[in-house]
């Protein structure tokens, strides 16, 4: 895509605007590197789901914020306030970051297009081969091992999985998201409870591995070809497990694990492929992220700027072509407060809107609230 | 015993990026460590394929040590090493 074209994008609006320090969203992230584009200064929405997701609030990287309804609330309550969204703020391109609204936004796609909201997603089909249940027949598509994972359905399997050849520890797994290291069965049996309330059934179980963890991110250009590459290998973890710190590395058996997966399955979309190094060895598929990571400011970070480069595939066109990274370059997430108004929030929690007012020839916004 | 199965792996010794101050990282793992002054001379002859009887003999120009010592102190070093880069 040209710089010219890319410059002439409206507007992308990026979901998962939630940040907290132990676990955040990619949508800040995200945000972040369509703002440092070097092509792309269209407006960017960052839309959210509760009022206090930081990146609603951050002008730095977003126009304007927004809040959702939970996918709960059914496609037409979502399709209702995206096109409300839309017609305020006109983006050409929506870009999900979180893996529970996949499934809703590959179904809804069609009528976002009819709408002009483009998006670059995997097909439902593509999206169903990742499910967690489905690992080990994706593992090899890219010549790899997943560890055993299995479905269950009563927290009873925890007290005599031993008999059944299981040991502790084991990871508790939801189906879409979360998972929870057990050391013996009450804890388990209570992430097993926790993860069902929340993420719904089957819960799975899954062998644990001891290791090294090394995750790669990319886009599939939906023929086959994995572009743009970025590995990296975790230096600090927070209490959930996600980085904190990471250092880019070049592991060959990852990215042609990785480029077997695309080719095989010709994944269309951003991706973040999570490999265990075990004791042995061995590379084992532990999870495929059909969604950028929240570390994915380390790819711009290193020449590859992916979310801009989605922006130029989902307008049917290649992206600049990707400059080498050179590996040892590291990112160290931190924590900081951001400054709200109380007017600002009170907009938020009543209107789900934070935006600069739009005034009219008489004085109200474009949607009748007084500025 | 030879040298194969003493020392690391020759690929991994070749990727590995060693600076002056001591700093080394392996690019594959993620790894970083520190070796001492004398670590990053071992280091940088066994990364130029220099065997291990020639670089004990080197080594002895170099230092005021007794031949055995100097063979022990340099195996335990190679010996942490591996484990320390041998691993993928």
């Amino acid at each position: 895509m040209t710089a010219a074209q890319l410059a002439s994008v409206a507007g992308v609006a990026v979901t998962g605007m939630n940040a907290r320090a132990d676990n955040p969203g990619p949508g800040v992230a995200v945000a972040r590197c369509l703002r440092e584009g070097r092509h792309f200064s269209g407006r960017i929405v960052g839309l959210g789901y509760d009022p206090l997701d930081p990146g609603v609030y951050l002008e730095q990287f977003c126009d304007a914020g927004y809040l959702l309804p939970y996918p709960s609330a059914g496609d037409e309550a979502f399709l209702d306030r995206i096109a409300f969204i839309h017609d305020e703020q006109g983006f050409d391109l929506m870009i999900p970051t979180l893996d529970a609204e996949l499934p809703g936004l590959v179904r809804l796609a069609p009528k976002l297009a009819d709408m002009g909201v483009r998006t670059f997603l995997p097909s439902a089909t593509q999206l169903e081969l990742r499910n967690k249940d489905r690992l080990g027949e994706l593992a090899e598509h890219a010549g790899m091992i997943a560890p055993e994972t299995k479905k269950v359905t009563q927290a009873g399997f925890f007290y005599r999985c031993q008999e059944e050849g299981w040991t502790y520890p084991l990871v508790v797994k939801g189906l879409f998201y979360d998972a929870q290291v057990a050391r013996d069965p009450d804890t388990a049996a209570a992430a097993f409870h926790r993860i069902a309330a929340q993420w719904g059934f089957p819960v799975l179980v899954q062998r644990f591995l001891r290791g090294e963890e090394v995750n790669l991110t990319a886009l599939g250009d939906g023929e086959g070809n994995l572009l743009g590459p970025v590995m990296m290998r975790k230096l600090g973890l927070t209490d959930k497990g996600k980085a904190w710190a990471g250092v880019t590395v070049q592991d060959d058996r990852l990215l042609e694990a990785s480029q077997s997966l695309v080719a095989a399955t010709r994944w269309r979309g951003p991706l973040e492929v999570e490999v265990m190094v075990d004791d042995e060895g061995r590379y084992q598929l532990i999870e495929i992220n059909p969604r950028f990571p929240a570390w994915i400011y380390l790819a711009a970070g290193v020449g590859r700027n992916l979310p801009e480069a989605l922006v130029s595939l989902a307008f049917g066109q290649q992206p600049d072509k990707f400059i080498d990274v050179a590996p040892g370059t590291l990112f160290i997430r931190y924590a900081q407060e951001t400054i709200v108004p109380l007017s600002e929030y009170e907009s938020v929690v009543m209107r789900g809107v934070r935006r600069q007012p739009m005034p009219h020839a008489d004085g109200e916004d474009a949607t009748g609230v007084q500025p | 015993m030879d040298d194969s199965e003493r020392l690391p792996r020759r690929a991994v010794l070749a990727r590995l990026a060693i600076s002056e101050s001591g700093f080394v990282f392996d690019p594959t793992t993620g790894h970083s460590f520190i070796v001492n002054e004398t670590g990053l001379v071992v280091l940088r002859r066994l990364q130029a394929g220099s065997p291990m009887r020639d670089l004990i003999v080197t080594l002895q120009d170099d230092y005021d040590a007794a031949p055995a010592e100097l063979e022990r102190d340099v195996l335990e070093f190679v010996g942490s090493l591996r484990k320390l880069v041998d691993a993928q």
